[in-house]
């Protein structure tokens, strides 16, 4: 979900903090006199975070760090990777015992190592009870064992990007909302030669993203709920026989895509639709660019269609944030994860990541950000309306090494590309499942 | 000391004690002086080795000791169609991309070996695929041969010879992109072989090639019967490190593919490190780090002691 330049990004909006240097410190400092959490004396933190795509979101949170360090005197250390390098870091350092002291990372990464995680139950309970409690996704990333081991401080929605004049010419309103008139639709896109394009590459967002779609929105699943292996089944064949029909409408390359390719081709009006965050609109709004303009002007939003299952089953990308066990400041850990998500910073931050990020407390729906412009909209619903990684099993270290080896874009990718065939790709993934889930 | 102290005692006079002899042994001396070489290598070479070895035999996750499980990962592996995949496509990217940079790499040499104008100037030009760092020399590749805004496309497409609308799918098909994979490799070997490959030849006396043109040799004969020999010691050097490097190279393949499309362009080293650390699966990571070892060992062992038959080492006599 990379976008074409950040750098260009959205200059203007880093003015969306609504609160300014001086009227933040002042609550902040207030905040740390009565704030359940205290930071051991003298602590430090070191952070690793994923490298931002929005740049005011980054410097909203930056703005963050700088109050907290004031109210609390606890120095913070920012270090910021790329998605994809993320996880390796994250595993290296729980693997080793020195590293970051707090990590925000993706997916399930904290079930890669629950036992390297700080209990964080206390500041999960706090939160809920403030700001009227998690949503079912952010219960089901958060908690490993009864325990909560890491706080989900947000979701990045991911959605279909649409042009709207090309959708038109094709002749369709408006995105079909279940799967059968969406593969009409990307029939008719191909025919105008505006087609569609979805990653079946390494792309750790959006790869998933449309892999996973495919899979549950026919009913299919890669284990039950007792962890039996259930990837051999009529549904999956059918979602199979499915993503081939989609496939064969899409424009060349997508194999080979990853998370910043399909913005590329979308902005450069390659693509006429897609699979992504808000970062397309986002990026092409501020460019200082007339053409990014004009396909920001031209360019929608539409939920994933629904399939078989009769329900969205659609896969977002969770950040869940948490402390290691080897930190010499666990206390100060948690004060940070409980300051950054109270309203009088989340509110603001969430303003400023413009979609990209999505709240998973239930009291920030209001947000104003889901209201000021329509195109926003359905970003709002996305933790509402996405299963857990690993679905229908717990999300444990089993699902996170599933996704982290891309057994469900490799089963499409396997098949789409002719590179196995119906049986074969899934006697593939069972292969490896059975191996992750022994 | 109490030893020394016991030895005097039981030597015999006039005859000196071990110690004594110990002493002026310039061997025991030789290794006290090895000790810290050794040291360093033990902690840096053959402790992460046996680690890797003793890991391949566990089913070691990431932040859990593992469990001895015996052959068990490598079972799975040798019916893992990627892994099996991923060693044949090793091989061959290895075996196409090592004789194709030797042969260019020997031509080159060759022509830089002439006078030319500018000759220093040219000689380090060369060399830049190979100081460029080999990330960035990868997203050069990866916009090249980018499937939707590739270079070569466009100006096929500029030339007439392309229809636009069909784009050459170059990354998203699996055997177009283990060809360019092989190609980016072999663009970024080539000035090690030529450079290295050039020293050698400054080397042959240049008598030698009088002698053989008074005698009437051809250039292919100058070739054949005086550079060639003589070379062949630096090539047997030269060829072993590339070999090596092509068959362990990582940074290329990850900076272009990450293994893709399909796990078409996934080398050894990248699949254990997509296994290992990405999938945290570290003992069947470290089972497929330990199974390049042994291919590692045959190239070497086939370099030394098929290409150096001759006994130049030694200082005899060409067989």
């Amino acid at each position: 979900m990379t976008v074409f330049n950040r750098r260009t990004l959205m200059k203007g909006a880093a003015a969306a903090g609504v609160l300014g240097g001086s009227g933040l410190t002042e609550w902040a400092k207030a905040w740390a006199q009565a704030a359940p959490f205290r930071p051991e004396q003298g602590a430090t933190l070191n952070l690793l975070r994923w490298r931002r795509f929005v740049e005011a979101e980054d410097a909203q949170f930056n703005r963050m760090v700088a109050a907290f360090t004031q109210a609390t005197g606890v120095r913070v250390n920012v270090s910021s990777e790329s998605f994809d390098d993320v996880q390796p870091k994250a595993s290296v350092a729980a693997n080793t015992g020195t590293g970051p002291d707090l990590i925000w990372s993706l997916y399930s990464v904290p079930h890669l190592f629950p036992q390297r995680c700080i209990d964080v139950s206390d500041v999960a309970d706090y939160l809920g009870k403030k700001y009227g409690g998690w949503v079912p996704l952010a219960e089901a990333y958060g908690k490993a064992g009864g325990k909560w081991i890491s706080i989900p401080v947000a979701v990045n929605g991911g959605y279909i990007n649409y042009r709207i004049s090309m959708v038109k010419a094709a002749g369709f309103n408006e995105v079909p909302q279940d799967t059968k008139g969406f593969l009409e639709l990307c029939k008719a896109l191909k025919a105008k030669g505006t087609p569609s394009g979805f990653p079946l590459g390494r792309a750790t967002g959006d790869g998933n993203a449309f892999a996973h779609w495919l899979l549950w929105s026919h009913g299919a699943a890669q284990v039950d709920e007792q962890e039996r292996i259930t990837i051999n089944s009529a549904e999956t064949r059918a979602a199979l026989r499915y993503a081939k029909e989609l496939w064969d409408t899409f424009i060349p390359g997508t194999a080979a895509w990853n998370d910043s390719n399909n913005n590329r081709a979308f902005l450069s009006g390659e693509i006429s639709l897609t699979a992504n965050g808000i970062s397309i609109y986002a990026a092409a709004k501020a460019s200082q660019d007339a053409k990014q303009r004009e396909i920001a002007a031209d360019m929608d939003h539409a939920f994933w269609p629904i399939g078989p299952i009769g329900k969205p089953a659609e896969i977002q990308l969770a950040f869940p944030m948490f402390g290691m066990t080897y930190s010499r400041f666990p206390n100060a850990c948690k004060a940070f994860m409980a300051f950054i998500l109270e309203a009088e910073n989340f509110n603001p931050w969430l303003e400023a990541a413009q979609g990209y990020l999505t709240h998973v407390l239930n009291a920030y729906d209001s947000n104003p950000v889901w209201t000021a412009d329509p195109k926003n909209r359905v970003f709002r619903e996305s933790a509402k309306r996405s299963f857990p990684a690993g679905y229908k099993g717990p999300i444990n270290e089993k699902a996170a090494t599933a996704i982290a080896d891309f057994i469900v874009v490799d089963l499409f990718a396997n098949f789409c590309t002719g590179k196995e065939d119906l049986e074969g790709s899934i006697r593939v993934a069972e292969r490896q499942l059975r191996r992750i889930y022994r | 000391m109490a030893d020394a102290a016991i030895a005097r005692t039981t030597a015999a006079p006039g005859e000196p004690s071990t110690w004594e002899r110990l002493k002026v042994n310039r061997n025991w001396l030789g290794l006290w002086f090895m000790l810290p070489a050794m040291a360093f290598l033990v902690l840096f070479l053959v402790y992460p080795l046996g680690k890797g070895l003793w890991m391949s035999f566990t089913d070691a996750r990431i932040g859990r000791e593992g469990r001895f499980v015996g052959l068990e990962n490598f079972e799975w592996l040798i019916e893992d169609r990627d892994f099996v995949r991923a060693l044949i496509f090793t091989i061959v990217f290895t075996f196409v991309a090592s004789v194709v940079k030797f042969a260019i790499g020997l031509y080159l040499a060759l022509l830089l070996n002439n006078n030319l104008p500018f000759k220093a100037f040219i000689r380090s030009v060369v060399l830049i695929p190979f100081i460029v760092p080999t990330v960035l020399s990868a997203v050069a590749f990866w916009w090249i041969f980018d499937t939707q805004f590739s270079v070569i496309t466009w100006g096929l497409v500029k030339l007439g010879l392309l229809d636009r609308g069909s784009p050459i799918n170059w990354m998203g098909d699996p055997f177009m992109a283990q060809c360019v994979v092989i190609f980016a490799n072999i663009w970024r070997g080539i000035p090690f072989i030529a450079i290295t490959l050039l020293a050698g030849l400054q080397t042959v006396s240049p008598s030698l090639y009088e002698a053989a043109t008074l005698d009437g040799a051809t250039k292919w004969q100058n070739f054949r019967y005086v550079t060639y020999p003589l070379l062949t010691p630096i090539i047997a050097v030269v060829m072993t490190f590339s070999v090596l490097f092509t068959f362990t190279d990582f940074q290329l393949i990850w900076a272009m593919t990450r293994g893709g499309p399909v796990n078409a362009t996934h080398l050894m080293a990248t699949l254990s490190y997509q296994r290992g650390i990405l999938g945290g699966n570290l003992g069947e990571g470290a089972a497929i780090a330990i199974s390049m070892v042994p291919f590692l060992l045959a190239a070497i062992l086939f370099s030394w002691f098929g290409l150096q038959r001759r006994k130049w080492q030694q200082g005899e006599n060409n067989d």
